[in-house]
């Protein structure tokens, strides 16, 4: 038998983070994906359709009432694009924020029974969001391609949307995983957290861009400053950049500051707790 | 030699507050902030535990519910961490805690394979290098491709430790695995685990069946209270643990009948070990003697009655002769030969009567339970299937 390295199981005592255990479990991170993908459409006629209606239901709500009744402003991009675009991008963040938020309780079972590095439970519960993300993403570009061909007005840069909309799903990405770890974490032990996450995400909503544009509080002082500590304010910004003269770039940073900052907490927050979920869940 | 599993000086302390409550409430927490936190109560489910396991041994680890058994295993499998002392190993070290973790009942048998065998450590390529050997040994081939919730539980067993018994860590622990699961599976898993240890791995396995340890491992760790109180040939632990003593309890029986009243029963024992919250366990090997002191104030004759029943079933009852008893305190005492009774849990029911004319009675159902441990033994041969064995029955042929 080949020489095996010594290993050792030791009380926590410092901060550590093992990349290399993760990378070593990437497989069983795809088969969690897929199994929660697999199982979210298994027994549904629409299947991953779901995962575009959604949002597109809401933009034809919204472009009626708002757009063509209370006269909101978009910002002088159409309405569709508009509502469409924050409304995808916002769908990442809450779904994904829901569902890793409670992830480490709902598979509590697992957790007691086996080992692995626990991050792969709420990294996966936020790419399944991804997955759907993805999929209404498709029919934005669909969406794109029939208003550049009805109207003259709206110039695209193709390379400038990829860039922009890859950028704004990565910090939707980095502020949802900081946010999510640390309330994963904080639920094994304080169950409260389970009522706190949906409050959250509809606050989050009003706060967040999506359904008006930043410029709102252009008036205000600061107040756009102040309202780019959530990393969604940026990641907004940035997904409709391309439609716009001049996105207000500063926001934008500031978020991405943000989300980096909350993941940092996030994934510290996590490590700590880990060791003890089995005995807390 | 250097030991491929060395464990230091490990103990594990829960707060008992902490283990009880499954979670705790942030008001809870909040309002406890600024006080000075009253001195929870801890326990320690492990204490000093030291022991070292040679590459190749199979090791028993035995003890009654919670002697700290599982807990010592949830260490070893990183799933909790220990609060004092270290472990170091070489290789990789998996677990059986469960088989089926990780189980989802909308996926289908083989897409469930591949699920458990990633949780379980396996690489894909090693699943798909293993996938017809585990179909194989599982026995559900044709279901292959049914969505898991249409299987039954026997199935799903199966299923489950077909893809665990494919493992091959350097270091495997099984705890509990063959508590379910009909007679034949049990005897197919034994004989994979056999095969295992055989094959140059590590095992150390958690069970409540004797003679499982007894003819899988030469060697066990006897547990008792989160303390090493034995560490040798599995022989001498199972025969430690059997003669370990159980405090008695005195809770009052309460009798049912019109002779209820009359009787108190004090202090029952068997086979000189009182009967305390824990069950009693035996070796088929042993006789059964159950002794039953009582306190009576019964002026007329009248007979003890004891009955045993299984899974609610009763087996038979037995009866001490119809008499008056001379004084206030007797001891009724009822006995069952040796290799009598097979491996199994055995319900008590007591009671008494004044004779045929059964006006006057008192009875009580599950008054306590004794379990017959499986121990095996040439004594025991396969053929003898059933709850009792019986001796005096007659077999011959007819030519």
């Amino acid at each position: 038998m080949k020489k095996l390295s010594a290993q050792y199981i030791r009380p926590p005592q410092y901060f550590t983070f093992n990349f290399k255990e993760l990378w070593h479990y990437r497989e069983l991170l795809f088969f969690f994906t897929w199994r929660d993908i697999k199982v979210k459409y298994k027994q549904t006629i629409l299947g991953f359709i779901w995962a575009v209606l959604q949002p597109l239901l809401l933009m034809l709500i919204f472009t009626f009432f708002f757009a063509q009744t209370l006269k909101i402003s978009t910002n002088g991009i159409p309405a569709p694009i508009f509502y469409y675009s924050g409304l995808v991008l916002w769908n990442l963040f809450s779904s994904a924020l829901n569902f890793a938020g409670n992830s480490m309780i709902s598979n509590a079972e697992m957790i007691k029974k086996i080992y692995f590095p626990r991050l792969i439970i709420p990294i996966s519960a936020t790419l399944v969001a991804l997955f759907d993300f993805f999929m209404a993403l498709s029919l934005f570009l669909l969406l794109l391609i029939y208003y550049q061909w009805s109207s003259s007005d709206l110039n695209i840069n193709y390379f400038n949307l990829f860039f922009f909309i890859a950028s704004a799903t990565l910090l939707t990405l980095i502020g949802t995983m900081g946010i999510s770890l640390s309330l994963a974490a904080l639920n094994v032990q304080y169950r409260d957290f389970r009522y706190i996450i949906p409050f959250l995400i509809q606050f989050l909503f009003f706060v967040s861009p999506v359904i008006y544009p930043i410029t709102v509080f252009e008036d205000w002082q600061y107040l756009e400053y102040i309202l780019a500590l959530n990393p969604m304010t940026g990641a907004l910004e940035m997904m409709r950049a391309c439609f716009v003269e001049k996105a207000n770039w500063l926001v934008v940073q500031i978020s991405s500051t943000a989300a980096l900052l909350y993941l940092l907490i996030g994934v510290y927050v996590f490590r700590k707790m880990e060791a003890y979920f089995a005995d807390l869940a | 030699m250097k030991p491929i599993l060395e464990v230091h000086q490990v103990s594990k302390q829960y707060k008992i507050g902490a283990k009880q409550e499954a979670y705790l409430s942030l008001r809870e927490k909040m309002s406890t902030f600024f006080k000075k936190s009253p001195s929870t109560e801890r326990f320690w489910a492990l204490q000093d535990i030291d022991f070292q396991v040679q590459e190749g041994e199979c090791i028993g680890i035995i003890g009654k519910n919670g002697a700290g058994k599982s807990t010592l295993l949830k260490i070893l499998a990183k799933i909790t961490p220990p609060t004092k002392g270290h472990v170091k190993y070489h290789g990789r070290i998996a677990s059986l805690l469960e088989v089926g973790t990780g189980f989802h009942p909308e996926l289908s048998g083989r897409e469930n394979i591949y699920l458990n065998g990633s949780i379980l450590g396996l690489r894909r390529v090693e699943i798909n290098a293993k996938l017809e050997e585990i179909i194989e040994f599982s026995g559900v081939e044709k279901f292959l491709d049914t969505p898991l919730k249409r299987y039954s539980s026997g199935m799903k067993l199966r299923l489950a430790f077909a893809v665990a018994a494919h493992l091959e860590p350097e270091i495997l622990l099984i705890d509990e695995v063959l508590a379910v699961g009909d007679t034949e599976f049990q005897k197919k898993c034994m004989g994979k685990m056999d095969e295992v240890s055989k094959s140059g791995r590590t095992i150390l396995f958690v069970s409540h069946n004797l003679g499982a340890v007894k003819n899988l491992c030469k060697q066990s760790i006897l547990l008792n209270k989160g303390k090493i109180i034995a560490r040798g040939a599995t022989a001498d632990c199972i025969d430690t643990y059997l003669n370990t003593n159980v405090t008695s309890t005195n809770e009052r029986i309460d009798f049912d009948g019109p002779m209820a009243s009359y009787f108190d029963l004090i202090e029952p024992k068997i086979n000189g070990k009182y009967l305390g919250h824990e069950r009693l366990c035996f070796s088929p090997d042993e006789s059964i003697k159950i002794e039953l002191p009582f306190s009576s104030l019964f002026q007329q004759p009248f007979r003890i009655t004891l009955s045993l029943f299984k899974n609610g079933v009763r087996l038979f009852s037995i009866n001490d002769q119809l008499a008056k008893s001379g004084s206030s305190r007797f001891t009724a005492v009822f006995e069952l030969p040796s290799y009598f009774l097979r491996p199994g849990i055995y319900a008590i029911a007591i009671g008494g009567n004044n004779g045929n004319l059964l006006d006057k009675w008192f009875w009580k159902e599950d008054v306590f339970s004794f379990e017959i441990l499986e121990v095996w033994d040439e004594k025991m041969e396969a053929i003898d299937w059933g709850i009792i064995k019986v001796k005096a029955a007659k077999t011959y042929r007819i030519l």
